[in-house]
């Protein structure tokens, strides 16, 4: 399996985790991302071969994992569509609410110009589809001022003027 | 009114950069058009029917004679020398070029203005009282927390791709002239029992294709809370809220799906997670956002001189007198008066004004205000401090810019969309309704006997012209592709929210001015003294009306 480029804590890296959306064929070797679904129907075995990384749909809220969340080295979640939002809130959501501390990736249909959004609500990884990542890279950095509280800068702009 | 300091400027900087970025990318060949229509709404450009629309954002209807004089001078240099305030107190150009869009938001940072989510499927621009701080009937000024939430909205990370489109308004006045029950999210600012500031939040009220009037599920928010509320009933309404059918995507139908009862449990829910944390107002922050927005340096003035004054130039002058009596609101500060700009003069349409007269406007509201102007959402500008003493030659000037229609209030102040001489979505054409209507009445003493109508204008039930609340609202609807119109009567936008009921079927273009007419001496004839056509039509009903339109 080639090594894919992402995007990881500010940085293009070669990256081997790989996004498994089928799960009815047999599971390669490596590391590898299951469905949230998958993971929660079969815990046992897939503990047992570790190196397991889950992704949430667009629909899966965080809460489907519980207690769980702390278990996971990496969460992904999925981006059927740039246009689709919720992933947004599942970013702020694991790690507000759920303490989670491990990388937050975000896979699917997202695009470019939404890293600098992405950025804030949590994530840290971003697998970008048919983009030149070293280019997107800079879309990261499109604001260096922000109004609200957010992942990475919790102090909204009005604490710090006041 | 609120000043950039370097933080916004920053912001706005790299804002203008971001979106010239965008667009070389997009022109390259490297973003493809799906792609790039978020990105571009989120800027306010549409690609409409004959060339793009670029809407303009002016904060919840405020701005100033240089931002105005800016607009001008964009209008000239980028499109055909006018502009359209459109019902969200924006202001709409229709010619601009794709390729020039980042230079238009450039200049428009000059004067701290730009399109920042004038569209797309996020928080849009706040609206509030168009006389918001002058207002005799205010318990407290809207705009200083428009402002606040102005801030949090701009480049909210986690709601820049909700299911649908986001507005929210705020009305600070006793007489709600925010249709505040007609938003996503409406605002009241109350004072509660100890005399604070609070909010009564109303959820999930809207117009378009399903009208409903908003909810109440919050009835005394203390102000500190007010950011992190909001921010609460986005992230239920981004979670939750329907994606697969852009006609059932708004918050009003999740609201109404899952009941307000159960939707304010949600949203507590998720505010228990963040009420009391970094997003609590300090006082701090409100009374910075306070300091904005206090009153001008207004002169002592003898008020009663000034009436008595102003009484005897309206017994000189029957066509100022007419402009005193329907153009003109009364102020809170003794010896002052509002002053509305009516952008209704019949042969223009209504909301749109030419380079020339946003520039006298702009020189008007310096020489005879503190350079202070508000857009409405009657589409209509409004000079908000003018000393009764300057209210002759005010008009005066006015009246030979030709905006000083005196039919503020009336029949012919109505509200009107682009239609389908501008808009891709428009199934039918709007302004040459409202140009009919207004030939075929404009006998001002009959306007005026009449009294207050609102007649509202939407070229499809989008309803960008507010069909559903107009006392009379006007509809425009494909019938094998021929334009017809549909009415409807008793929608009200005030503390009285009402949605209208159709009449029946639909009319022709020609047709509607005689119906129209028919309508109207419906009311004369069933009035008492002292109703207006809403107050009637909720006595009498609607089949009086029926009978006579179609007999």
């Amino acid at each position: 399996m080639p090594d894919i480029k992402i995007i990881k804590d500010g940085a293009v890296v070669a990256d081997d985790w790989q996004v498994i959306r089928d799960t009815s064929e047999d599971l390669p070797q490596g590391k590898i991302i299951v469905p949230a679904q998958y993971w929660l129907d079969n815990k046992s075995s897939l503990d047992a071969r570790g190196d397991v990384a889950v992704w949430l749909a667009s629909d899966q809220s965080p809460k489907i994992l519980g207690d769980t969340i702390g278990h996971f080295e990496l969460i992904a979640v999925d981006f059927p569509a740039f246009g689709d939002g919720r992933g947004f809130s599942y970013g702020r959501e694991l790690r507000e609410q759920h303490g989670f501390t491990g990388e937050l990736r975000a896979i699917g249909n997202f695009m470019r110009d939404q890293l600098a959004y992405l950025g804030r609500c949590g994530f840290n990884s971003f697998a970008l589809q048919n983009t030149d990542v070293d280019a997107a890279l800079k879309s990261l950095k499109d604001f260096s001022v922000h109004y609200q509280t957010s992942i990475d800068n919790p102090q909204p702009l009005f604490r710090a003027r006041s | 009114m609120y000043r950039y300091d370097h933080y916004d400027r920053q912001i706005i900087n790299e804002r203008v950069a971001q979106f010239r970025d965008q667009t070389q990318r997009y022109l390259a060949g490297e973003i493809t058009d799906e792609q790039f229509l978020p990105l571009r709404l989120q800027n306010g450009l549409y690609i409409q029917r004959l060339a793009p629309m670029l809407r303009i954002c002016i904060p919840y209807g405020t701005l100033n004679a240089t931002q105005l004089r800016k607009l001008a001078e964009i209008s000239r240099k980028y499109d055909k020398g006018y502009g359209h305030f459109s019902t969200r107190q924006n202001i709409q150009l229709n010619w601009p070029k794709l390729e020039e869009v980042p230079d238009i938001l450039e200049d428009l940072a000059t004067v701290e203005m730009h399109a920042i989510q004038t569209s797309g499927n996020c928080i849009r621009n706040f609206t509030a009282d168009q006389f918001s701080g002058v207002a005799q009937d205010e318990i407290e000024d809207a705009r200083p927390w428009c402002e606040i939430l102005r801030q949090w909205a701009t480049f909210h990370p986690e709601f820049a791709f909700l299911p649908r489109k986001f507005k929210i308004a705020i009305c600070g006045s006793k007489r709600d002239r925010a249709a505040v029950a007609f938003h996503d999210i409406g605002l009241e600012i109350i004072k509660d029992a100890q005399g604070e500031t609070a909010f009564k939040v109303f959820v999930g009220g809207g117009l378009g294709r399903t009208p409903v009037i908003g909810a109440l599920i919050h009835d005394c928010l203390p102000k500190e809370h007010v950011m992190s509320y909001l921010d609460a009933i986005l992230r239920v309404y981004n979670q939750l809220g329907r994606r697969d059918n852009k006609y059932k995507a708004r918050i009003k139908i999740l609201v109404k799906a899952m009941g307000a009862e159960a939707f304010k449990q949600k949203v507590e829910e998720e505010w228990a997670h963040i009420k009391d944390g970094p997003m609590t107002l300090t006082q701090e922050a409100i009374d910075h956002a306070f300091t904005f927005f206090q009153p001008p340096a207004y002169e002592a003035i003898d008020a009663a001189a000034a009436q008595s004054a102003l009484d005897d130039q309206r017994l000189t002058d029957p066509r100022f007198a007419a402009w005193l009596s329907h153009n003109v609101v009364a102020h809170k500060q003794p010896g002052y008066a509002i002053v509305n700009v009516s952008l209704k003069e019949t042969g223009f349409a209504p909301g749109d004004i030419t380079a020339e007269q946003m520039e006298a406007v702009a020189e008007l509201s310096e020489q005879y205000g503190f350079g202070e102007l508000r857009s409405t959402h009657e589409q209509n500008l409004v000079l908000p401090d003018i000393r009764k003493t300057d209210l002759f030659a005010v008009w005066q000037k006015l009246d030979a810019l030709r905006l000083a229609t005196p039919v503020i209030g009336t029949l012919n102040d109505m509200i009107c969309c682009p239609g389908g001489d501008y808009c891709a979505l428009a199934n039918a054409k709007s302004i040459p309704v409202a140009e009919a209507i207004q030939r075929r009445f404009d006998d001002l003493d009959y306007l005026y006997d009449l009294g207050e109508i609102e007649l509202n204008i939407s070229g499809c039930m989008n309803a960008c012209g507010h069909h559903h609340i107009g006392h009379i609202g006007i509809l425009g609807v494909d019938k094998k592709g021929q334009e017809f119109y549909q009415v409807s009567l008793g929608g009200s936008q005030s503390n009285d929210a009402a949605i209208g009921k159709i009449l029946g079927p639909s009319f022709a273009q020609d047709e509607v001015p005689e119906v129209i007419s028919k309508l109207l001496e419906t009311y004369v004839a069933n009035r008492t003294e002292e109703e207006r056509f809403l107050d009637t039509y909720r006595r009498i009903g609607i089949e009086p009306f029926k009978e006579r339109v179609y007999a």
